[in-house]
């Protein structure tokens, strides 16, 4: 091996471990962080000094955070379903039945996920008074159709198109309803699909920040990540830090974990969103 | 057209001109049966809120008294006030120095964290494009920010940017790079570097992903001819990649581009309340709902949503993008 290739090969591997640390180190600080208590806390520490539980005690037992998860975890969920089940229904209309408007339909579906949520605040606020959800957990399932939706109808839909006409063919001569065909032959082989944009949604429901801010006023009826943003301590010099990053990695370890396992499945989900255009 | 796709419509519409027959009258039916209920959700949720939002724009409407609301014009965007002896004084949203200046955060901000993820994730992609030992390690990493919620993100990074206690400026310290600790979210001048180095952190792995699909769909024979003629790789990459991967690179600009101009949790958790990094959605939300000034902040809404839209519009446009899956 010449100099120069061994030369190449060592600023790659370089370039590949800047890369590495750079992405995970982050996270580990928060664990870090997350395990040391009282003095310990202030002072940098590069690798794990302690190994002090009383952060995620403090913040498991004292107050309502418990409460605070259950409330994403069921926002979450039934966002997931609610949407996949519309979208599964509209794309089976948008990707295998030729009428008058798909394109503009579909054009205006894509446009909506374009649409800034504070566009939409203002109204939206209006719209969850007039029906007393305010405050209630129903008003940011609502509310999160605005994204899950048109995201979820846009990848299945484009899913279904490249289905060749041979699998429902025999469906549709021998007269089974639309809805029929829907359940017997695409839903059995649209699972892939369904769990990419399903966990999709979740993630996305599960971190969504402004509405749940807005929508939502007291603390038994928060999300996790209005919850975290507004932990506090009683003056700047007091802010609860290691509590923050206990409740930093409960809500994200999940997460992480749920990607790492379907990574290839989230990879294509989310390029099948913006390349196939 | 496909072959496939050239038998479903014959199969749907099995007379192309004329009186369409039974069976596709009914598919076409049973299609806008099973629409109704998403578009009808979709209306709820986004058509009516935003025709509403741009009403209270030009209305007086105040928080708790929106149904009272009342047209007053264009007096939230624009309004000249004579005081009666020759002078008078612009007031409105369009006359607001604040406003502007968080347009400009907004451009500023977009502009730069747009612009390093792109340059990031393409190096990250090209790292990943590669066939080496250690590969799927390195893209489960990748992925790490990408899975962090933006909100946990945002305290993670004010923690280790924290002015007395923060690793961020313990590493600079110790490798001379700053002579003494920065208040990096505190202090006006870094708190701006200090929200897009958030955002550059969290969101490059999206770009880095988007891009790596384009180049996947790169023929390797291209490589292959390159490298037997003997072409430095610099060059390969330069006249053959990347001309094939801007395609890809541009709708992820693109995509990034109008979710940075929205941008708000970063920020809001970041550096609450300072004109260093107020953006257009920071501003429109603090009038909406904490300053009582619900006509004012729709009026901030619905301008940001003008510009959004009209990039979207001619994006769409420029690009020609395939709906009705025509084309393959």
């Amino acid at each position: 091996m010449t100099a120069r290739r061994w030369l190449t090969r060592a600023g790659f591997y370089a370039l590949v471990v800047v890369i590495i640390v750079q992405a995970i180190f982050p996270f580990y600080y928060a664990i870090l962080t997350s395990l040391e208590d009282g003095q310990a806390l202030f002072e940098v520490n590069y690798l794990p000094a302690a190994l002090d539980f009383s952060n995620y005690a403090s913040m498991l037992t004292s107050g309502v955070f418990g409460r605070q998860i259950l409330n994403s975890v069921f926002v979450a969920a039934v966002v997931v379903v609610i949407s996949l089940f519309l979208a599964v229904t509209a794309s089976y209309a948008l990707s295998r039945i030729r009428f008058r408007g798909r394109g503009l339909l579909l054009l205006t579906i894509l446009s909506v996920s374009m649409f800034p949520q504070i566009a939409v605040l203002a109204g939206l606020f209006e719209v969850i008074r007039t029906l007393g959800l305010f405050n209630s957990l129903w008003s940011l399932v609502f509310s999160y159709m605005i994204f899950t939706l048109p995201f979820t109808v846009w990848v299945l839909t484009t899913f279904m198109r490249n289905l060749p006409i041979e699998i429902e063919e025999a469906a549709i001569m021998d007269g089974a309803p639309p809805f029929t065909i829907i359940r017997r032959v695409f839903l059995p082989i649209m699972w892939p699909a369904m769990v990419t944009t399903g966990l999709l949604a979740f993630i996305h429901a599960w971190n969504e920040f402004l509405f749940a801010l807005t929508f939502l006023s007291t603390d038994t009826q928060r999300t996790v990540p209005v919850a975290i943003a507004l932990i506090s301590g009683r003056s700047e010099f007091e802010v609860p830090w290691g509590n923050i990053m206990a409740a930093s990695v409960v809500v994200t370890l999940p997460l992480v974990i749920l990607v790492l396992i379907f990574q290839r499945r989230i990879v294509s989900g989310l390029t099948a969103g913006a390349v196939k255009g | 057209m496909p072959p496939a796709e050239a038998a479903a419509t014959a199969a749907a519409t099995p007379v192309r001109s004329g009186t369409l027959s039974t069976l596709s009258r009914q598919r076409i039916r049973s299609a806008w049966v099973f629409l109704a209920p998403m578009l009808v959700v979709l209306a709820s949720v986004a058509a009516y809120p935003l025709y509403r939002t741009i009403w209270f724009s030009f209305t007086d409407a105040s928080l708790d008294l929106i149904s009272e609301a009342r047209w007053v014009g264009f007096r939230n965007y624009l309004e000249y006030v004579d005081y009666g002896n020759g002078q008078g004084e612009y007031f409105g949203l369009l006359a607001d120095a604040r406003w502007w200046r968080s347009v400009w955060n907004t451009i500023w901000f977009a502009t730069v964290s747009v612009s390093f993820e792109t340059l990031f994730g393409l190096i990250i992609a090209l790292v990943l494009n590669e066939q080496f030992r250690g590969r799927g390690l390195v893209r489960a990493a990748v992925l790490i920010p990408w899975a962090i919620p933006t909100i946990v993100s945002a305290k993670m990074w004010a923690w280790m940017m924290h002015d007395q206690f923060g690793i961020l400026n313990d590493i600079l310290l110790r490798l001379y790079l700053i002579s003494e600790p920065v208040a990096w979210t505190a202090s006006a001048d870094t708190a701006m570097i200090a929200v897009l180095i958030v955002d550059i952190w969290k969101t490059t792995p999206f770009m880095a992903l988007l891009i790596l699909a384009g180049l996947q769909m790169v023929p390797n024979d291209i490589y292959e001819a390159a490298r037997l003629d003997g072409i430095h790789p610099f060059r390969v990459f330069r006249k053959v990649t990347l001309p094939l991967i801007m395609p890809a690179v541009l709708v992820a600009v693109v995509f990034r581009a109008l979710d940075a101009l929205r941008v708000f949790d970063i920020v809001y958790v970041l550096t609450p309340n300072t004109d260093a990094t107020r953006t257009m959605s920071v501003y429109a939300r603090e009038n909406l709902f904490d300053y009582d000034q619900f006509a004012y902040g729709s009026a901030a809404s619905t301008l940001l949503f003008l510009v959004i839209a009209l990039i979207t519009i001619s994006f769409i446009r420029l690009s020609r993008m395939d709906l009705e899956g025509k084309e393959e």
